[in-house]
């Protein structure tokens, strides 16, 4: 069995699973909106935030948990949409490349009016802390937040894979993000897909807010920042054109790099990143379309 | 074109840089300072066009080149009998070795040049988001490294003891040579290569360029002029180097944007223009005098407005503020009553 060799252990193994989990509905959420809009949504972190704010102050307000983890999804659809309104949809035909640098726009504005509103030091996600209390399964303790996020992680991507194969909205997204302009000329209405798009890229974003936010419990206006840019590396290394290699991709770097954090000796794991991102450069030389892609993709537009 | 019009291309963003240079000798010595970071970006912004701009190629490596030039110029210039209480864990080597200012910013500059080849050398076979990522990559772990590894520099602790030579005549004219380096460079072959590879690839490859060796040859110059750019850098701020990261990249990157990312004046234009309006917000945290009337704004209003700018700069104008377009004279027009009476003669 590979748990137990070097120095890994049940929890660890448990832990990158479950970072594994929602960076992989990180990819989901970005790499849906990239397949109908071809655009990289790098402010994806910062609609974490604003969730992991919106939990935050469900503390402050002594609301119930389901109460505030409710108030995390309004905050963070209110803004994906409203995103999609004044930005995306004005910046839709220009080039990828401008695009992306709006989305930075967007993020280093939504980090600021965070600093200036809720200040620097961190928030405390109080209500969510019991969940990382340990659960004690065959005699190994594991966070129940890891056991939660997993289960949640993979019940949300088979409901999406559902969604995507066996309904006509979501026949209509894959179409279009084959091929937006033909699918539009055999009668895929733009607008519908672009906005279930958001809106389900909005739902797996508070989604991820909700867990990421019970493991870390502080926010502060950088949460969700350094996380967001790992997913967007595994996704680009699974190959972001179409949503199950994102997926993995996701999952495959969040797994990585929880089992780099256990695996890693103390004096060597400041270095965690540089091992990561030297791993991403190598497979991205290797497979510059995607590890987990088959053939030739089509020319990117970036 | 003539020599003129060729001219008045590279002289307009130079004297939009001496303007800033002659605009700074003449306010206090505390926006000043303003003054001096805006010519830095200047030449951090020019670096990241010579790349960006000409080969339609997204990088987010730059500032790792602009920080390992800062590197380079910091250690070689912290006083000899300091070094070692500056940076307790510093290899042998670089203890024993001090340089002058000039120096340093060459040195700077070559060091800079040397680590983007060796980088380029694998990453620029790459296009698209996979080049993206990879430069990302190149970054992270360029910061990571710079930022734990004491046996090349301070590591968690600051720069202090790097000399500030960094006045406004070396901002300005280190910006002046960024300017001329990029405008020389994109009117050589090479540069026009690489200008066509940029506009379409396949073309360009099948008129016989090799599109991944003048992307390496733009990628080497860019890190140059970063690394030099660095120099400049910590000998203006040697105690903000750690800031060489994310919000750096980000901010540079909206400036090329911001003024237009296919010329050399929407580089110099962006820069100045987007740093100008975060300088006076910043500034007015401590309330600036616009002629004679008092303006206040609470602290962060610099970050919103810039963000706030930026989008909608895009939206409106998504080729940026110069439209990615050279500075040109304006064009002496026959009339038509000319023409017909040329075409009546012949």
């Amino acid at each position: 069995m590979i748990v137990g060799f070097l120095n890994l252990t049940w929890p660890t193994f448990a832990d990158a699973l479950a970072l594994g989990g929602v960076y992989a509905l990180m990819a989901v959420g970005i790499g849906l909106v990239f397949g109908v809009l071809r655009l990289v949504n790098f402010a994806y972190g910062q609609l974490i935030m604003a969730g992991g704010f919106a939990l935050a102050y469900g503390t402050t307000w002594n609301l119930p948990t389901w109460e505030s983890i409710l108030l995390c999804y309004g905050v963070v659809l209110v803004l994906s949409v409203l995103m999609d309104r004044l930005v995306f949809r004005p910046l839709r035909t220009s080039s990828p490349a401008v695009m992306l640098v709006a989305t930075f726009g967007i993020a280093f504005l939504l980090q600021n009016i965070a600093l200036l509103k809720f200040g620097p030091l961190p928030r405390s996600v109080g209500s969510l802390a019991l969940l990382n209390a340990p659960w004690d399964i065959f005699g190994v303790e594991i966070k129940k937040i890891a056991v939660i996020a997993i289960i949640t992680a993979a019940g949300c991507l088979v409901i999406l894979q559902l969604l995507l194969t066996r309904t006509s909205l979501g026949l209509h997204m894959r179409a279009a993000s084959m091929d937006f302009r033909t699918a539009r000329l055999l009668g895929v209405r733009a607008n519908r897909v672009v906005g279930a798009a958001v809106v389900i890229s909005g739902l797996l974003a508070a989604t991820a807010a909700v867990m990421l936010s019970a493991q870390e419990i502080n926010i502060t206006y950088t949460f969700g920042l350094q996380d967001t840019i790992i997913v967007l590396a595994g996704v680009v290394v699974g190959g972001m054109n179409r949503p199950v290699p994102a997926t993995l991709g996701g999952f495959s770097i969040g797994f990585a790099t929880g089992i780099l954090g256990g695996v890693l000796p103390t004096d060597k794991s400041q270095y965690l990143p540089s091992f990561l991102f030297a791993a991403v450069i190598v497979v991205l030389l290797v497979r510059p379309n995607g590890l987990f892609t088959r053939g030739g993709g089509a020319v990117e537009r970036v | 074109m003539s020599l003129v019009r060729r001219l008045a291309e590279v002289l307009a963003p130079a004297l939009l840089v001496l303007a800033t240079a002659l605009l700074a000798l003449e306010v206090s010595s505390y926006l000043q300072a303003y003054f001096l970071d805006t010519l830095i970006k200047v030449a951090i912004v020019v670096g990241l066009y010579v790349f960006i701009g000409n080969s339609g190629v997204l990088s987010f490596g730059q500032i790792s080149f602009v920080a390992v030039g800062a590197w380079t110029a910091g250690v070689l210039t912290v006083p000899r009998d300091q070094k070692l209480s500056v940076m307790p864990g510093l290899a042998h080597f670089l203890v024993t070795h001090n340089v002058g200012n000039v120096a340093s910013l060459v040195l700077g500059a070559a060091v800079g040049g040397v680590f983007a080849l060796a980088v380029g050398l694998p990453l620029m076979r790459l296009s698209g988001l996979a080049a993206g990522i990879a430069t990302f990559a190149v970054l992270e772990i360029t910061n990571n490294v710079l930022t734990y590894e004491q046996r090349i520099g301070p590591a968690l602790n600051n720069f202090s003891g790097v000399p500030s030579t960094t006045g406004i005549w070396q901002a300005a004219i280190g910006a002046l040579v960024c300017i001329a380096v990029a405008y020389a460079y994109q009117r050589t072959r090479f540069g026009r290569m690489l200008r066509a590879t940029r506009e379409d690839s396949a073309a360009a490859a099948a008129a016989g360029i090799s599109v991944y060796r003048q992307r390496l040859l733009s990628f080497t110059l860019a890190g140059a002029l970063a690394g030099f750019a660095g120099g400049l850098y910590v000998h203006l701020q040697p105690l903000a180097a750690n800031n060489l990261f994310l919000d750096l990249t980000f901010i540079t990157l909206a400036m090329l944007v911001v003024g237009g990312s296919g010329s050399l004046l929407g580089a110099v234009v962006g820069a100045l223009a987007v740093n100008g309006i975060y300088s006076f917000f910043t500034a007015a945290v401590n309330t600036v005098d616009i002629f004679g009337w008092h303006l206040t704004v609470p602290a962060g209003t610099a970050e919103i407005v810039l963000g706030v700018l930026m989008v909608v700069v895009l939206i409106f104008r998504p080729n940026g503020i110069t439209g990615g377009r050279e500075f040109s004279l304006p064009r002496r027009r026959r009339p038509v009553a000319d023409l017909e009476k040329a075409r009546a003669t012949t």
